[in-house]
């Protein structure tokens, strides 16, 4: 019962962190914080897709899009300028 | 970038086998558990890519190739589809599982050899997945490290 009560509050707080972690993602003129927040947004993600009782997807998400997503949209960025221009 | 401080080389070089074991594991019972031969590949190359941050790509390309990264792609390649084709051939169709069933490998519970993996020719054909997803994903992020390094002088 109480478990159950915890999962459904987690199923309403997560999408609402994905929400607020795309938002950032696009707000934000440092494109390091904005990678950082594409990042944040996929572990989330990956959780949410763990709690719908998917593990394969959640493996297949944390590792492509929290970490080598991330690594080469840093590696991209260090080639170029940090700061978005207007 | 070549390479960070002592810090993150030792914590990177603790860490890694944790990662790549995990990856590992999650390749060989891609039969069994949830995961399989792309998942394990990914969690392995991102731990490859983990050393590539913390050491540098200069180091990493003084390791390992491009090329030899590309050849063990194809490789994984070759080898799914020749299963696939051995399949055809010592089975009734392309994809026949063709271990399944015999005494002798990879068969059925509880007869000799046949217990070290029961599913067939399907963990042989994660293993060949895994292969060249871990040399596909790492190659693409070493390549892409070392040719803005190569380029711009002036970036760090």
């Amino acid at each position: 019962m109480v478990a159950e009560m915890l999962v459904n509050i987690v199923h309403i707080i997560i999408p609402i962190l994905i929400v607020i972690a795309s938002a950032f993602a696009v707000v934000f003129k440092d494109l390091i914080a904005a990678a950082i927040a594409v990042a944040a947004m996929s572990l989330l993600l990956s959780l949410e897709f763990y709690i719908l009782h998917a593990p394969d997807v959640a493996i297949a998400e944390a590792g492509i899009g929290a970490c080598l997503t991330t690594a080469i949209l840093v590696i991209a960025i260090r080639a170029t300028r940090r700061e978005e221009e207007a | 970038m070549s390479g960070m401080s002592k810090i993150v080389k030792t914590i990177s070089s603790i860490t890694f086998p944790f990662v790549t074991i995990y990856g590992l594991y999650v390749i060989a019972h891609g039969h069994l558990t949830p995961g399989g031969g792309f998942q394990g590949g990914a969690v392995v190359a991102s731990g490859c890519a983990m050393i590539l941050v913390a050491y540098g790509s200069v180091w990493t390309m003084g390791k390992i190739k491009e090329k030899h990264l590309s050849v063990l792609e194809s490789f994984g390649a070759i080898g799914f589809i020749g299963l696939a084709f051995l399949g055809l051939i010592f089975g009734t169709m392309f994809f026949k599982n063709f271990l399944v069933g015999n005494d002798f490998l990879f068969g059925e519970i509880g007869k000799g050899l046949s217990n070290i993996s029961t599913a067939g020719a399907l963990p042989l054909m994660n293993f060949a997945v895994g292969l060249k997803v871990i040399a596909g994903l790492f190659g693409i992020v070493l390549v892409m490290a070392y040719t803005t390094k190569a380029k711009g002088g002036k970036i760090e």
